[in-house]
This record gives structure tokens, C-alpha cells and sequence, in this order.
């Protein structure tokens, strides 16, 4: 048989869904819809990108550690992959409370990108394909597949977009620019036409990376060395504590100097950044080194963290340089640096451009409102980040299935997860920068805790089906563990035998006048559940691979029980409003006495409920009791979910 | 005013704070009669009831069935404040469908603002404008075709509680809690910093220094809120100006709306030489009225004060009462005033019908070169008593179209506003318990933010991005 070079040639191998892209959103995506049952091709324009990480060599960190733990306990892979691939491992911000503890891993990225890869290829249901996708097909509205730069045309029954930062992609280092995407990997320039075409709005959002170094022209003894954590915790609530027990790799600290400040001032004109040549919206999380400069002038020196890339490559990451001066500056000010004396750039840093969208224009779900089938997930969506990607490109993924399967979508609100707050955020409020997680954001953030994602999230991953049973009774069985042991905790009373006053006072807590049970004591800030361990007899052992998550969530349920149960008192309340649906063709016009400007942004966001609605910046309580009026009357048929 | 150009203060509801009151309001309208209605309805009403209700034989009202009627007092700790009674309807045999408390109070509108005060201190949260009939019409006690009319009700009254209550604090309240509020912010704002980036910012010692900043806040507030108890957040009324050129007749009209004789009132021109203040109640609607010094040249310097005084009063006023002597011609002195009043509303009142009048209406709205919607022109002779009804009517149409009666409104409002710097108060108590507990630091932020999302209540301003454009701004992050 011969094929004419003109003609469109399709594809008959009957995909259920096509996901456009194969970084961190794209392989939680396409991981998802496999293992759901559904036929599924992921596209990437390089083979060899899959779960690339173009920018830093980290895994986590604070707020995104959540991300990760909450990923793995819907049934994620990312916490899975790093626990295999990170070559150091840091709790932070251990000293505060147990909300803000996150974890954060350097990942040996060749390392990541392999084992994710792997995973992908082995994967039942999933094919990976090196192709760009150059249009989207609909029909009335639904979508009914792709066609490629190759002409070829794939029919499918969904789409999930996850193109990062390749669309129009074009980076730029000083006075030279490059119509490419991340570490000079093609751009993909044909799909936001099409995107266009079906009436979704499009921003340009800009982002940036520090330079890369070659790590024998370093001197480390000008440096201090930043260890990893005696005792690594895995990312993965299925990870065995004692498989994560590895050799580390240090990373270390210098700091920038006057010297490299006035370098850097003294060529501000030749940033492209100040000079108005980069168009784009900049995050404001990571302000390039001159950002820094000229916005903190006070600060006379910036902390400079030198990561390694991994362990095959004499690559170091620069944390917190970030830059788009030209080359002969970037030299300059970097051999201004202590230990960075004769520094050689292997990458020199950039500023990357590319088109995202609106993300307004996504439901809860993540599928797009005005177009069945088509959905989305990463930095397409204007948020920045790794995690954040994978979060929302799992989140797709299940939807997509799940609309496939003909099931509800599963949306988590914001008393939920560090998930729920994300995608709430990103298609309520609208953005004009890349939008990163923060604890923050998070307002139940005493609940949705980085040690309890399994306990919020596992029996849903679990419904959903990506989470197996052997998981939930393991964690079943942690829960048990837990309770049983509280309640043994408060029934076991001591008196103030010298014993006891010996062991307090050891520790600098007031000793006692009278009996007290175990669990008053470890409410005290000072005391815990390991140091009372001399006094508590009758204590038994818990299996090994769980003690270190039972006594974790024994400290906090006892010592932060009043906070938990307030917030939620607050969750409770706050659902109530989520539970009241807002139909989806509410004519807001019809709404009496509602202000101008509150139809119009009802109109834009068409919110799915009236917390949403609250959410919306220009729609206020009066507006809200209004909508409520109109529901309740009937107006609509309002419907409550349960 | 549907779809008008206010722009409200957006409290977002679930973004922070969400916890269920029950709400509290005056039922009856405000007034200096005996007898007056605190309503009291939502969950746990009951329970708020009973930490100031207190009856001969200590029954606790919990205890008691429902439809009854107590007698009893309310007390303020030992002190007892009101003789009362108090009407108990438990849910859902109530206009709210909700547990609801009326306690019918007899020793005037001082004691009935008292007890609105305990309530809101017991743990109960001032009524919305109709939020009575809101819960009566979500809970379905009302017929589903009054929803509009109830959506008229919220919607007018919100409206109308905005223009009243935004930009009316009383001196330098806004500026002391605005200080505060920017306080809280940044320091909420470095921890959060330090929290989201722990190898940039650190937090050794910091906890020390935020405890004496609380320290200073709470100070700050508590002598706020015992202003709030008498009333005196809000500057209770339309800042009304009188002005005219001298021997106008200014003070004859001020003297003719206090019914008493309060300024000094002379033939000779320009003897109202201090600025009078006074607060008048004209058929329900407060004025807060300033009469001012004649508006004259004058070479005079301890008068030329008051006329310079007078200049910047017309600027903040909310209305002006401009007094023409109609038995003369207008003079250059009324041109100068008539520039003045620019766009503010106003009342010409053409003076001494009594004698011949040689003004007319049309001659004064052609030399005014403003909108002139907003000015209205009527006849008066202050010392004949005449057309002062007039006035009244004219007053009420400019700024309620004659609908709501501006005291309760007030009332109200100065509810809110205390029930506000209570909670920003209870809020910041917290951050000192955890402050003393040795809590780890991200349990200070929490009720740091809800101290500023209740401060914000009082200034008009929401949350919205405040906290993370806050982190972004002041202070420098990684990566």
C-alpha cells in the first residue's frame, strides 16, 4: 500500500484520551487514565524530556512537600519516584509547628527523569509518543482528538493539556534570545493557534533559571556545608522507612557581596528585565538576583545555596540567582563570590516566555467549561512548580477517567487538601503571575498537615482506584494504633514520685503538685511522647515500619487538640457553603437586585457554588445573601450535594 | 441604587473566619422611649441569653420550655443594668425557625444599647440589615413568593448601611486602627516569610518582640472598645454646615432646629465667632450640625479664623444648610459662598419670608454653577417658625428617600463596630496565649490574620491577596 504525502492519515488504534505533554503533569495525567482502564497516548516532543526538571534539583520544600504527600495518597507517583531518586532529604522548618513541617528532597534529576520514565513505558494501557500536537479537533463543543505536526490525525474521546512552557516558547539570555523551549528543547508553536480558535484565552506568563556550574571550579572550602537530615523520611506513605536510609549529598551555602551588587547595578540597562524587552509576567517568588538588588537595597549581602544536579554530572545548581543579564555580566558578578573565584557556567541562567491560560476557564475539575472532554493540568494553567504540576495533572487525569467512566469528578475543596486550595485558587482568583503553593494560602492548614495527607486523602485515592487495598489497611491499622494508644494516654495516671519530678525537671518543665495523666504531659511544649517513655510502664511496641508515623500523629492529636477542633468547628461551617450548588445555567440577570459588577464577574467565573461565588474578588455578602434568596426561591433548581 | 457606583467593603465569609453566631439587633426603633426589643436568634442563642439574663431563682432559661416569658435582669458582671423580660422561643417554633430570645427592656435607649453591648460581649454577632428576615426566608418560614421582597429589604438596607457607616469614624479611630492593622500585617507577613523560606529568614528571638508589639495593640484596643460601650465610634449623624454671610440668620435657624436658644444671636454682624457643634434629631435623622462664623472679609483675626474654619468644614460636610437673608439683594459675599458649596448637597433656604422678599429661587440656581440635582431651594423664616417641616421632608428625601430611619442604622453600625474590635481584641488575646504557651510560631498567624480581617471590618477593607502581596513586598524570598 502506498501513502499519498497530501492526504491525512488516521490513526485506528481507538485512544480514549490523549495527553499533550510528558512532564510532571503530564505522566501524573497519563499515569492516571491507564491505570483507571483507559487507552491512553501521551505526546512529548522529546523522548528523552519525560519528567525533565529544566529548573531546580528539588522535590518538595515548603508547601510543595504537602503537594507531594497528598499526590502519593490519591494514588500519585511522584512521592514513589523521588524516595528512589533524591540524594539528600531535609524536614523542614522541624522547630515549627507540625503544619509547616515540610519535606524537601534534592533529586539526582537523571535519575528522576529515568526511574518516571520507566514507569511510563512499563505502564499497561499507556503508549508514549515523540510528536507535537499541533490541533485540537471538536466537534459541537466536545472534543474528538488531535492532529499532529506530522499530519496525522488521532481520534480520542478526551484531551489533557499539559504543555508546561512550550507553547511559543522563547528564552532569553541578556541581549540574545531563542525561540525555544526549556534547555533548548523544541518550542511548540502551532497549538495555541488552535487553542485560540475555540475561543480560550490566552496570557503569557514569564519564569526563570539561575546558571548552572561546573562543580570543579568551585572552592567549597569558602563555603559551609548544608547536610542532609540524620534520619530521612520518605515521601511515600507505601516507602519503607528504612529503604530511604541512604548516603547524602551535601549542599552548601555562600553569599553575594557589595562587589557583585555593584556589578549588578552598573549594568541594570542590559537587563532585559529592566529594560522592558521581556513582556511577560514575572513571579514575584523568585525575583531574579537583580530583582533582589534593586528592590532589597538595604541588604548588603544574598544567601547563595550551591545544589548538585546529581550524582553523574558536575553540574551545581545556584539557588537564589536567577538572572537574564548577558553572559560577560554573569561572569563578573558570580567571580565576585567567595568560592566562586574562577567559576566556569556551563548553562548560563535565563528567562523563559511562554502561552498559558486563563484558568478561569476551567472547572473545578480541570476541565475546560465551554469544551467537553478538554481538559488541563501544570503550568499550562499559570501555576509554577513541579508539584503543582503533577498535582493538577493527577487531579485531570482522574476527572478525565472518571467523565470516560461516566462518575462524578472528584474535586477537593480547600478544607481538603493543599490540592483543593490550589485548583480553587487558580480557577477563582484570577493571576498575572505563575501562581506557587504557599502554607499560607492553605486557611485550614492545623488540618490538611503533610504527616495526615493518608488519613484525608487515602480512602479517596482508594475510591477512585489508585489506591490499593493492602494501602488502606495499612493505614487502617496506623489509626488504630493511634487512637488505642490516646486513649491509654489519658487513662494512665502518674503521681509526683521523685521519678517523675527527676525526668521533668531534666527536661525544664514545672514539676508536679499533684497526679497527672500522660497525655497532660505531653501537652506540654517542652515534653513529648518519646522523652516520657522511663515513666510509662506499660508501653508496648508498635510494628517498625509504622512507629515513626504512629508517635508523630500521637505528639500532635494530644498537644494540639483544642486548635485541631477549632478549625474544624471552621471546616464545618465552611462546607456548608460549598454544599450549595449553583446550577450551571443560572441566568444572573434574572437575579434580583444583584449589582452590575457582580453579574458580571457571575458571568465570567460562572462559579459551581456559592462558596466559590464568595470567593470572587467584586461579588460581596450582600450580593451572596442575594443569590441565596433567588436559589432558595426556586429560581433555579437548587440542589444541595452530600 | 441597583447597580450603583458604591463600592462595598468585601468581607469574603469563608476565606477565614466562619464560625456560626447568633445574631443580635434592637428590634424596635430606636428612640428615648421606655421601652425597648433586643432581639437575639441563630444557634446557642439561649446560651448567650443566660450569661446576662439572671433570674430571681437562677432558672436558667435553657431549662425553661418553649413560649414563655421570664422575668429577670441583665447583668454586667454584679452590676445589674436592666430590669427585663425575657420572651424565649426555641427553634423551630420562631420567625427564624432558630432558637430566638426577645428580652423586653424598660430603662431607655442608653440601657437597651447596654444590653445590645452584653449580648454582643456573651458571644453574639450584630444582625446584618435584614438578616432576620434572610433566616426566616432561608430556613423556610417564609412563602417562597417573598423573595423578592426580601431581597429588596437586604439589598436597600446593606446599601443604605454603606453609605452610612464607610468613612464616618469618629476622629482618629481610623488612623489608630489602621496603624494597627498595618502591624499585624507585617508581622504576619515576616513570619509567614520565614515560614515559607526557613534557610532565608529566620525567627530566633522574634517571639519576644511580637509579644510586647501585642501587648501595645491590645492597650490600644481595649481603650477603644470602652469608648464603644457609650456609643462613641461612629460620629453619629450627617455632617451638616450651616452657612450664610452674616446676620443671615444662621443661628436663629440652629436655635429654631435645637428648640433652644444656644447661639448667640445678635443684630450686629459676625457675632458667631466660635464654630457651635451640635447634634440634633430631626424627625429621626441625626445632624450633626456645625454652625459656623459668618462668611464675610473681614480684617478681624480672631474672626478670620472662624471664616477659615468655616471653608474647611463645607469641604467635609455631607450636606450644607446655605441661609440667605432674602430681604436683601445677593451680595458679593453670597457669590463667594455660592463657589464655595461647589457639588455638595444643598439646601437654600431663602430666609425672613417674614419680610419682603427680593430673592427668588430662580435667580439663586442660576448664579450656582453646579449639578443641580443636588441643590434644593425652599422659603423659611427661622423667626416666625415657618417652613421648617419643609426642610425636614427635604432632608429625608436627599438622603433616604424618606425609607429608613438613620438611628437605628447608627445603632447598628456602632454594633458592628464593636462586636468587630472585640473580636480583633479576642483574636489577639489568643496570640498571647500562644504567645505564653510557647507555641510554635505558625500558630501566632492564625489569629493574627483574623485580628486583621476584624479590624478590617471596622475600616471598610477586605482580605483579599493583603498577606501574600505582603510577604512578596517586604521582604526578600529565595530560590
Amino acid at each position: 500500500m502506498k501513502y499519498s504525502a497530501n492526504s491525512v492519515w488516521e490513526n485506528k488504534d481507538g485512544y480514549d484520551v490523549v495527553v499533550v505533554g510528558a512532564g510532571h503533569a503530564g505522566c501524573e495525567a497519563a499515569l492516571a487514565t491507564a491505570r483507571l482502564g483507559l487507552k491512553t497516548i501521551v505526546f512529548t516532543v522529546s523522548v528523552g524530556s519525560i519528567a525533565l526538571m529544566p529548573c531546580n534539583p528539588n522535590i518538595g520544600g515548603t508547601s510543595k512537600g504537602h503537594l507531594v504527600r497528598e499526590i502519593d495518597a490519591l494514588g500519585g507517583e511522584m512521592g514513589k519516584v523521588i524516595d528512589r531518586s533524591f540524594i539528600q532529604s531535609k524536614m523542614l522548618n522541624r522547630s515549627k509547628g507540625p503544619a509547616v513541617h515540610s519535606l524537601r528532597a534534592q533529586a539526582d534529576k537523571a535519575l528522576y527523569s529515568k526511574n518516571m520514565r520507566m514507569v511510563l513505558e512499563n505502564q499497561d494501557n499507556l503508549d508514549i509518543k515523540q510528536m507535537e500536537v499541533t490541533e485540537i479537533l471538536t466537534e459541537n463543543g466536545k472534543v474528538t482528538g488531535v492532529m499532529t505536526y506530522s499530519g496525522a490525525k488521532y481520534a480520542c474521546k478526551a484531551v489533557i493539556l499539559c504543555t508546561g512552557t512550550y507553547l511559543k516558547a522563547r528564552c532569553i539570555y541578556g541581549e540574545i534570545e531563542s525561540y525555544t523551549g526549556p534547555d533548548g528543547l523544541q518550542a511548540a508553536n502551532y497549538l495555541t493557534d488552535s487553542l485560540k480558535s475555540l475561543g480560550i484565552k490566552m496570557y503569557r506568563f514569564k519564569t526563570g533559571t539561575p546558571p548552572r556550574v561546573d562543580k570543579r571550579s568551585l572552592d567549597f572550602s569558602k563555603m559551609e556545608e548544608q547536610k542532609g537530615d540524620d534520619r530521612v523520611v520518605p515521601f511515600s506513605f507505601a516507602t519503607n522507612p528504612e529503604d530511604v536510609q541512604i548516603d547524602q549529598v551535601s549542599c552548601w551555602l555562600t553569599y553575594t557581596n557589595e562587589k557583585t551588587h555593584q556589578i549588578i547595578k552598573d549594568n541594570l540597562d542590559r537587563s532585559p528585565l529592566f529594560s522592558g524587552a521581556i513582556e511577560g509576567t514575572g513571579p514575584r517568588y523568585c525575583p531574579s538576583i537583580e530583582d533582589k538588588v534593586v528592590k532589597f537595597a538595604d541588604k548588603n549581602r544574598h544567601q547563595l545555596f550551591v545544589e548538585p544536579e546529581g550524582l553523574e554530572t558536575n553540574e551545581m545548581y545556584l539557588a537564589g540567582m536567577s538572572s537574564s543579564l548577558p553572559e560577560d555580566v554573569q561572569y563578573a558578578f558570580y567571580r565576585t563570590i567567595p568560592g566562586f573565584e574562577n567559576v566556569k557556567l556551563v548553562k548560563n541562567a535565563y528567562a523563559i516566555e511562554y502561552d498559558c491560560i486563563d484558568a478561569r476557564q476551567l472547572k473545578a475539575s480541570l476541565e475546560f467549561k465551554e469544551i467537553e472532554g478538554l481538559f488541563s493540568g501544570g503550568q499550562f494553567n499559570g501555576s509554577s512548580g513541579y508539584e503543582e504540576a503533577a498535582a493538577q495533572g493527577l487531579v485531570a487525569g482522574i476527572n478525565a477517567a472518571r467523565k470516560l467512566l461516566g462518575k462524578d469528578p472528584v474535586v477537593l475543596d480547600r478544607s481538603q487538601g493543599y490540592i483543593g486550595v490550589l485548583i480553587d485558587d487558580l480557577v477563582t482568583k484570577e493571576s498575572r503571575e505563575p501562581y506557587r503553593m504557599m502554607t499560607s494560602r492553605a486557611e485550614y492548614r492545623l488540618l490538611l498537615r503533610q504527616d495526615n495527607a493518608d488519613q484525608r486523602l487515602s480512602l479517596i485515592g482508594h475510591e477512585i482506584g489508585l489506591i490499593s487495598n493492602e494501602r488502606i489497611d495499612k493505614l487502617n491499622c496506623k489509626l488504630k494504633y493511634v487512637s488505642e494508644e490516646i486513649k491509654r494516654l489519658e487513662n494512665t495516671h502518674i503521681g509526683n514520685t521523685s521519678e517523675v519530678q527527676a525526668l521533668l525537671e531534666e527536661h525544664g518543665s514545672t514539676l508536679l503538685t499533684s497526679g497527672a495523666s500522660l497525655a497532660d504531659l505531653i501537652r506540654r511544649p517542652e515534653l513529648s511522647y518519646e522523652i516520657l517513655e522511663p515513666l510509662d510502664k506499660e508501653r508496648k511496641k508498635f510494628p517498625l515500619e509504622l512507629s515513626e508515623e504512629i508517635i508523630e500523629q500521637i505528639n500532635i492529636d494530644i498537644k494540639y487538640a483544642g486548635y485541631l477542633a477549632r478549625q474544624q468547628k471552621q471546616v464545618e461551617q465552611f462546607k456548608k457553603m460549598e454544599k450549595k450548588l449553583i446550577p450551571f445555567d443560572i441566568n444572573y440577570d434574572k437575579v434580583k437586585s444583584l449589582r452590575i459588577e457582580a453579574v458580571q464577574k457571575l458571568k465570567e467565573h460562572r462559579p459551581e457554588s456559592i462558596g466559590q461565588a464568595s470567593r470572587i474578588s467584586g461579588v460581596s455578602p450582600a450580593d451572596i445573601s442575594m443569590l441565596l434568596v433567588y436559589l432558595t426561591a426556586g429560581g433555579n433548581d437548587a440542589e444541595t450535594k452530600e | 441604587m441597583k447597580g450603583g457606583g458604591l463600592v462595598p467593603p468585601f468581607y469574603h465569609y469563608s476565606e477565614r473566619k466562619f464560625m456560626e453566631k447568633p445574631i443580635v439587633a434592637i428590634s424596635t426603633a430606636v428612640n428615648y422611649a421606655g421601652i425597648g426589643i433586643v432581639r437575639l436568634s441563630g444557634p446557642g442563642a439561649i446560651q448567650v441569653a443566660d450569661k446576662v439574663f439572671v433570674s430571681p431563682k437562677n432558672k436558667k432559661l435553657e431549662d425553661q420550655k418553649t413560649h414563655t416569658i421570664h422575668y429577670g435582669f441583665i447583668k454586667d458582671q454584679d452590676e445589674v443594668v436592666d430590669e427585663v423580660l425575657a420572651m424565649l422561643m426555641k427553634a423551630p417554633h420562631s420567625y427564624t425557625k432558630e432558637d430566638t430570645v426577645e428580652f423586653n427592656c424598660h430603662g431607655g435607649i442608653h440601657i437597651v444599647r447596654k444590653v445590645l453591648s452584653l449580648l454582643i460581649e456573651a458571644g453574639a454577632r450584630p444582625a446584618e440589615p435584614g438578616e432576620f428576615t434572610k433566616k426566616a426566608f432561608l430556613n423556610g418560614r417564609l412563602d417562597l413568593s417573598q423573595a423578592e421582597a426580601v431581597s429588596d429589604l437586604i439589598y436597600s438596607q446593606n446599601d443604605y448601611a454603606l453609605k452610612s457607616s464607610v468613612g464616618q469614624l469618629r476622629g482618629n479611630l481610623r488612623e489608630k486602627i489602621e496603624t494597627i492593622r498595618k502591624a499585624v500585617i507585617y508581622n504576619t507577613a515576616f513570619i509567614e516569610s520565614a515560614l515559607d523560606d526557613p534557610e532565608h529568614i529566620s525567627l530566633d528571638g522574634y517571639p519576644e518582640k511580637l509579644e510586647m508589639d501585642v501587648d501595645i495593640w491590645l492597650a490600644t484596643l481595649k481603650s477603644l472598645l470602652d469608648n464603644a460601650e457609650s456609643g462613641k465610634i461612629l460620629k453619629e449623624g450627617i455632617k451638616t454646615v450651616i452657612i450664610g454671610r452674616p446676620n443671615a440668620g444662621k443661628s436663629s435657624l440652629l436655635n429654631v432646629l435645637l428648640g433652644e436658644e444656644r447661639a448667640i444671636v445678635t443684630d450686629i454682624a459676625g457675632t458667631t465667632r466660635d464654630i457651635l457643634e451640635e447634634t440634633i434629631n430631626l424627625k429621626g435623622i441625626m445632624l450633626q450640625v456645625i454652625d459656623t462664623a459668618g462668611i464675610r472679609n473681614t480684617k478681624d483675626a480672631i474672626e478670620k479664623i472662624g471664616v477659615e474654619k468655616a471653608k474647611q468644614y463645607v469641604d467635609k460636610a455631607d450636606l450644607i444648610l446655605y441661609v440667605i437673608d432674602a430681604s436683601d439683594k445677593l451680595s458679593e459675599e453670597d457669590l463667594d459662598i455660592m463657589k464655595l458649596i461647589g457639588d455638595k448637597k444643598t439646601i437654600v433656604l431663602l430666609n425672613k419670608t417674614d419680610l419682603a422678599l427680593n430673592v427668588t429661587e430662580e435667580e439663586v440656581l442660576s448664579t450656582i454653577n453646579s449639578n443641580k440635582s443636588d441643590i434644593k431651594v425652599i422659603q423659611i423664616s427661622a423667626k416666625e417658625n415657618e417652613g421648617i417641616t419643609k426642610l425636614e421632608e427635604t432632608i429625608t428625601a436627599m438622603f433616604y428617600d424618606g425609607k429608613i430611619s438613620f438611628n437605628n442604622e447608627i445603632y447598628i453600625t456602632n454594633a458592628r463596630q464593636q462586636s468587630a474590635l472585640l473580636e480583633a481584641s479576642q483574636s489577639l488575646s489568643s496570640v498571647k496565649t500562644s504567645l505564653e504557651a510557647n507555641m510554635p510560631e505558625d500558630f501566632y498567624t492564625i489569629d493574627l490574620m483574623d485580628a486583621y480581617e476584624s479590624l478590617g471590618k471596622i475600616t471598610g477593607e477586605s482580605i483579599g491577596e493583603d498577606l501574600v502581596n505582603e510577604i512578596f513586598s517586604k521582604f526578600c524570598m529565595g530560590k
